[in-house]
């Protein structure tokens, strides 16, 4: 990465002895964790809230300043939710959800990313990555179950039978470290996959980009407006976006000649942003100039080494796709993990987060790539198809939609093994293999939306019809109509429910079974697949 | 599995290969390879098949 203009330190923390580094022989861990980005904590503190305690090492000491994430999706905001940073992220974030595109000074296309009410979470918040890892290593630190050592390197890997022994070094000479299971997240520059001698196959996009976050008050809206051959950028496409504490994130298309060191200079900066900016005053937080890629790892788990986040798989920024899909990973690995970890589910289980997630980082990869042509187009003949597009928008309604300035990150879909395929029509918004959509509802105590009433276990929506049913040993139940109030009847328009439905969840709240009528050999079947133990 | 219609469409051919010369008589390259982009766009909208669409791909690139 690019150095910043300003070097600040937003959080610094402290390198500790661990016991580990006197120890005569490498301690063994069940889990240890290469990397304290997003992915890595997160994937610690879901671990601990299943009581399963992991080691995260780091190569670094502080958080610094930096223009990397700002959007957060709905999605992640929920996952955060559970892990206990939902009002904290929201409190601090910018909530949004409409988007508009300029081609010139006039409007071609605009999106809302959350046209309905009644979901607890926003579509998106825009916070800087640094308030994001700050409040999750504030989290972690509070769980005895983390043990986060900073200035620790991990620089060699070992695979054994059996166990994982890490390399690590620190301002105090090397240590070994034995671990059950090694994940890696590392980043897209993994140092883990480079030990394990890997291909991280994409593509690398020609065309730089400059990207400078602005101190600024400012009065546009809290929209993310992206132009096509702006006024003040000819030619060129250019971003502006809101961040908390007055700072707006801006992306200036520089050209694929453009050369990164000069580009980055104040005196190339300023007048490109004062263009745009015009008489306002602002002060530069940080700029760097970015040349992106799309690559993944073509399978994620190595044995007992696990690829996370940015080291499994890379996008381009376009679509707020990076840190939002390795939120997901973490979710989706951190489950089955605890499972196999406490002897409920076979090995074999984790196969499906190599699947669930391979499906996830390809259909990004398309999105991103998609986008990324479509903004800069690598041939002439494709900047001339573009153009068309963009030259039609303002007439016809199919171009408008064909206009790509980022597909923003949703939730995966999950075509999986895991599932059990419906046997009735369901309608609604809730979709096999997709996390519940949220409801309004009810307790005794008020109201409540349906994400908050959730737990970390495999769960039961069933919708009340005369007494309540034997579920099976361990699988907890919530009756709506009994336990939860469907007063607005917007859960039942979402589920399609219907008295006697019911509706089996994954502990990462993805709908893995459904049927019309509670039948307990068919939820004993489906949580038996959704663990991997069918035949 | 062919979707493509390749057998004539139209009543009269000749007028409509006419109205596509004139579109581009008198524009310089750059104005027709520019108007041919939207063209395409239009008319593969309009046909909202992707598979008729690729289909049509293929038989362009391979006729060329
Ligand atoms: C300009 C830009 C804009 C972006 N915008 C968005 C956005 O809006 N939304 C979004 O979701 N994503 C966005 N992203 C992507 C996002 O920043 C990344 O996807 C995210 O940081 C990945 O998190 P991670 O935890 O996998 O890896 P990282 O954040 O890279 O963390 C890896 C960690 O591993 C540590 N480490 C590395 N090597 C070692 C080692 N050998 N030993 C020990 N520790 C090590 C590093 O110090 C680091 O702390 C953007 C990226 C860029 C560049």
């Amino acid at each position: 990465m690019n150095r910043p203009a300003a070097n600040k330190t937003v959080y610094q923390f402290g390198y500790r002895r661990s016991a580990d580094q006197d120890a005569a022989k490498p301690a063994r861990r069940p889990v240890v964790i290469v990397g304290a980005g997003p992915v890595g904590l997160t994937a610690a503190i879901d671990l601990a809230k299943r009581g399963i305690p992991a080691v995260i090492l780091d190569d670094a000491d502080r958080i610094g300043e930096g223009s990397r994430a700002i959007c957060f999706s709905k999605r992640s905001l929920e996952i955060m939710d559970r892990l206990g940073l939902g009002d904290r992220l929201v409190e601090k974030g910018v909530v949004w959800q409409l988007g508009k595109v300029f081609l010139g000074e006039h409007q071609v296309y605009s999106f809302d990313l959350l046209p309905e009410t009644g979901h607890r979470m926003p579509a998106f918040i825009n916070l800087q990555q640094y308030y994001l890892e700050g409040y999750l290593v504030e989290r972690a630190v509070e769980l005895p179950l983390i043990d986060l050592r900073w200035r620790n390197r991990v620089t060699a890997v070992g695979k054994h039978d059996g166990f994982v022994r890490l390399t690590i070094e620190t301002p105090e000479g090397q240590y070994e470290l034995d671990t059950d299971w090694c994940l890696a997240c590392d980043g897209a520059r993994s140092k883990v996959r480079d030990c394990l001698g890997l291909k991280f196959e994409g593509h690398t996009f020609e065309e730089r980009f400059l990207i400078a976050d602005v101190k600024m008050s400012a009065e546009y809206p809290t929209e993310r407006w992206f132009w096509f051959d702006p006024p003040f950028h000819s030619g060129q496409s250019a971003l502006l976006h809101r961040q908390p504490d007055n700072v707006w994130r801006i992306d200036l298309q520089l050209g694929p000649d453009a050369d990164p060191e000069e580009e980055k200079k104040p005196e190339r900066v300023l007048p490109r942003l004062e263009r745009m900016l015009g008489e306002r005053k602002f002060e530069l937080e940080w700029v760097s100039v970015y040349r992106f890629n799309c690559a993944r790892l073509k399978k994620f788990l190595h044995g007992r080494v696990i690829f996370v986040g940015d080291s499994a798989h890379q996008v381009s920024p376009f679509g707020a796709r990076g840190a939002n899909s390795g939120i997901q990973d973490a979710e989706n690995l951190v489950w089955k993990l605890a499972l196999v970890l406490n002897g409920e589910a076979p090995e074999s289980l984790l196969e499906s987060y190599d699947l669930e997630r391979g499906q996830a980082a390809d259909e990004n990869i398309g999105h991103s790539t998609r986008s990324t042509d479509f903004i800069a187009p690598r041939t002439k003949q494709e900047r001339v198809l573009r153009n068309a597009v963009l030259q039609l928008a303002p007439h016809a309604a199919f171009a408008r939609r064909m206009v790509n300035s980022g597909r923003l990150s949703v939730a995966s879909e999950y075509d999986s093994p895991l599932t059990t395929p419906d046997r009735e029509d369901f309608g609604g918004s809730a979709r096999l293999g997709l996390p519940v959509p949220d409801a309004p509802l009810e307790d005794s105590g008020g109201k409540r939306f349906l994400l908050q009433t959730l737990t970390e276990d495999f769960q039961l929506l069933y919708v009340k019809d005369g007494a309540r049913p034997n579920v099976p040993e361990g699988l907890r139940m919530t009756a709506i109509g009994e336990d939860l109030i469907d007063r607005e009847g917007i859960f039942t328009q979402r589920f399609d429910a219907t008295p006697g439905a019911a509706y089996l969840l994954r502990p990462d709240h993805h709908l893995c079974a459904r049927m019309r009528s509670y039948n307990g050999n068919r939820i004993r079947d489906a949580l038996a697949r959704a663990k991997g133990l069918a035949k | 599995m062919t979707v493509l219609k390749t057998e004539n469409g139209f009543a009269n051919p000749d007028a409509a290969y006419e109205a596509l010369v004139e579109a581009h008589r008198r524009a310089s390259e750059a104005e027709s390879a520019a108007l041919n982009a939207r063209l395409v766009l239009i008319l593969s909208n309009h046909i909202g098949d992707l598979a008729v669409l690729k289909e049509a791909i293929s038989l362009a690139r391979k006729a060329g």
